[in-house]
């Protein structure tokens, strides 16, 4: 399979065969993730990473991924020194940082601009999140926690939270659809998924069904993926505590539930899931977490041809 | 096309003659085809003219013969359009507009968090697809579709 040189923008672009050969290579990147091993395969190598929106976990694993084997990172820094802030145009940037390193990470506020990047860019651009657009290297970490913490194939899961803007779980439902797994989504009525979604996803054979409670669902999945609902998302501040407190996970709500369960969240949580639950063998948040190192230093080696 | 209307405007000698145009959208065709800054002749524009379907809007450009790839362009807002390529007075070609697979430069994209709207070097660029006779354009760069009101967002 042949992926050097492929600008990873959106999981629509991905078959079943890609990305299971993304996440086998991220499997023999673990213990050098865990700095079990080491690695020179990206020595000599130097990644550029532009984010033009605050980032924590993406950029860190990002950076983490590329030094862990060897690699070199040019960070773009604070957008105030930079020549954005003289209104430089995105294409320029990538002209000019494509001429500087090997492969770009981008993460940019409008929906597309990692698309606009890849029309201008000469080296493979790794999109990091573009607005409320895609994000696929969060779908590949997520697809990888499944298949290592629960299982990928006849997989029944719900999405809760904020499922309109929650650029997370859109990439994650294309991806999904293709395992045809059994959707079910839980949302307040303001933050529902977006009906132009719905329909490609049923198009694509996955079985969605729209629930309005937790509860309603929780002794039927394998896991359940939480998402952060932003208060400014509601102009009335008593809805949002109205809803927020409806879509949460307490320690009350997984007394009965199977051990198999797997919680899973993309970070930073805020009060969704009550830190009791951290405990439990159902948590796996943290280990998503980590998992974004070895999945991302999966698709740097796969695009800069360091692995096949 | 009946006498009376012949008095109201006239037959053209050479050029392009847009017949069967959706009623209501005859300017909106001339502005997707970039007339008149596009074309030195005459350009008549007939609305609400009586057809066999009911009301249509025929547009006849002097001097100026029409590429069927330009043409297509306004597959999105009159479908049912026909292309007349007249010499001499004579119809010498005449060709029904089929809406692209792919349009590109036409139209905004509703999303105005998507790139394409915003001071970057492209133009918008759209995958078209019909589906149960309505059509929908989909913005390459964000993936937004549009399916009511094309013609309000032309470029």
């Amino acid at each position: 399979m042949r992926f050097k040189d492929h600008h990873i923008i959106s999981m629509t672009s991905f078959s079943k065969d890609m990305i299971d050969h993304i996440l086998e290579t991220a499997e023999k990147m673990e213990p050098i993730a865990r700095g079990k091993q080491k690695s020179d395969l990206l020595s000599g190598k130097v990644l550029a990473v532009l984010f033009f929106e605050p980032s924590t976990r993406t950029r860190m694993s990002f950076e983490t991924a590329m030094y862990r084997l060897g690699g070199n990172v040019l960070n773009l820094g604070s957008i105030d020194a930079s020549s954005i802030a003289k209104g430089e145009t995105l294409a320029d940037t990538i002209r000019v940082v494509d001429s500087y390193a090997d492969a770009i990470v981008l993460r940019h506020p409008k929906e597309g601009a990692a698309r606009l990047a890849s029309e201008f860019s000469a080296i493979p651009i790794l999109n990091a999140g573009d607005g409320a657009g895609h994000h696929p290297t969060q779908t590949l970490l997520d697809l990888y926690t499944i298949k290592r913490e629960s299982q990928l194939e006849g997989l029944k899961i719900a999405l809760v939270g904020d499922l309109k803007y929650g650029r997370t779980v859109h990439s994650l439902c294309y991806a999904l659809s293709l395992y045809g797994a059994q959707i079910t989504m839980i949302s307040p009525r303001e933050l529902r998924m977006p009906e132009e979604i719905i329909n490609d996803l049923e198009n694509r054979g996955a079985k969605v069904t729209e629930l309005d409670s937790i509860e309603e669902a929780i002794n039927d999945v394998d896991v359940l993926y939480m998402t952060r609902i932003q208060k400014e998302r509601f102009p009335d501040p008593a809805e949002f505590q109205k809803v927020a407190n409806r879509l949460k996970i307490t320690p009350d709500l997984l007394k009965n539930v199977r051990p198999e369960l797997r919680i899973m969240h993309p970070l930073p949580r805020v009060n969704e899931i009550h830190p009791e639950v951290d405990k439990t063998v159902h948590a796996c948040y943290f280990k998503q977490a980590f998992y974004g190192v070895p999945v991302r230093m999966a698709l740097v080696a796969l695009v800069l041809g360091a692995m096949k | 096309m009946g006498e009376e209307e012949e008095l109201r405007v006239r037959r053209i000698e050479n050029g392009t003659v847009i017949d069967h145009i959706t009623a209501g959208q005859a300017l909106n065709v001339t502005k997707i085809l970039g007339i008149p800054d596009s074309s030195e002749g005459v350009v008549s524009v007939l609305l609400n003219s009586p057809g066999k379907c009911g009301k249509k809007d025929v547009v006849k450009i002097e001097n100026r013969e029409l590429k069927v790839t330009e043409v297509d362009r306004i597959a999105l807002i009159a479908p049912n359009a026909t292309i007349n390529i007249i010499r001499n007075f004579n119809v010498s070609q005449k060709k029904k507009v089929h809406i692209p697979e792919f349009m590109e430069g036409v139209v905004r994209c509703i999303n105005p968090n998507c790139i394409s709207n915003s001071n970057e070097p492209i133009t918008s660029r759209f995958n078209v697809t019909v589906d149960d006779d309505n059509l929908k354009l989909r913005c390459i760069y964000c993936g937004r579709v549009i399916s009511e009101n094309i013609a309000k967002h032309l470029l």
